[in-house]
């Protein structure tokens, strides 16, 4: 499964659309973690547990949507969007969206 | 002794909270910026560009590439963007926070392309949003997380030898 931000697959021609495919998930970060960040905002800098819980979520999410694209038949994703938004106190969703094609 | 400490206590924690974050943070953000500095020189050879796609480049494979960094400031400069709250104007403090997480969030996208052996990212992104900032999500910003995001361009084999000499 290639996945790309661009409208083509770099090097390979598409053959066949498949349309709007899309993988979310929703994750809260758990007390430990919060409480480890809030020390660490004292002093400021990195805070480590966030990046590792956003960005496996992310990843999370973009299984999600190669998934979907599989199911369809699909064996690339292109013009590939992240986007984030909070729904509630301490929860973030994280949604990534793309056209499942398929390439020579 | 400690009844006085015990009186201003109060007083005397914020207070010293903020000289610990005045004196570790500012610590801290200018070793993140020289490491900032030294790896974004290391990068210079893989250029990442808004472009949709690069004409001429001899493209073997193309593959999502990305990095984020969740950035804090410290209580020294939350306490310093509250207090320009009340008159307006730039808020410097947030001004860096913002900027370390996109440098760094840039630089992680770059890692991982270079590790597939890219030459180019195109139509890189970046997202910020402020969000895993429950302790003060009520007034300000606290932390940032920054996300950049592109697709990374492997050059053909002839390509990566060329390219190599010229430099």
């Amino acid at each position: 499964m290639i996945v790309t931000n661009v409208e083509n697959v770099p090097g390979k021609r598409i053959v066949e659309h498949f349309g709007i495919v899309q993988g979310s998930t929703v994750r809260a970060k758990h007390i430990g973690r919060d409480f480890m960040a809030s020390l660490k905002n004292l002093v400021g800098g990195e805070l480590k547990g966030y990046t590792e819980l956003l960005s496996e979520a992310r990843e999370e999410s973009l299984e999600r949507m190669k998934e979907q694209a599989r199911r369809m038949g699909a064996n690339a994703v292109v013009n590939v969007r992240f986007a984030t938004s909070s729904v509630a106190q301490g929860a973030a969703e994280l949604f990534a969206y793309g056209t499942a094609v398929r390439v020579e | 002794m400690l009844d006085f400490f015990i009186r201003y206590m109060d007083l005397l924690l914020p207070i010293c909270l903020l000289v610990l974050g005045y004196i570790i943070g500012g610590m801290l953000e200018r070793r993140h910026f020289r490491s900032l500095k030294a790896r974004e020189l290391r990068f210079l050879v893989l250029p990442a560009v808004t472009f949709r796609n690069m004409p001429g480049h001899e493209t073997a494979k193309g593959e999502l590439v990305m990095g984020s960094a969740v950035i804090s400031v410290d209580y020294f400069k939350r306490f310093l963007a509250i207090l320009r709250n009340i008159f307006g104007g730039r808020v410097s403090s947030y001004e860096s926070l913002v900027d370390r997480a996109r440098r760094e969030a840039i630089l992680r996208m770059k890692e991982q392309a270079s590790r597939m052996g890219a030459d180019i990212i195109v139509n890189m992104r970046i997202e910020t949003s402020a969000i895993g900032n429950a302790a003060n999500s009520r007034r300000s910003v606290g932390s940032v997380e920054a996300i950049a995001y592109g697709t990374a361009l492997v050059p053909k084999r002839a390509e990566i030898s060329g390219a190599a000499s010229e430099i």
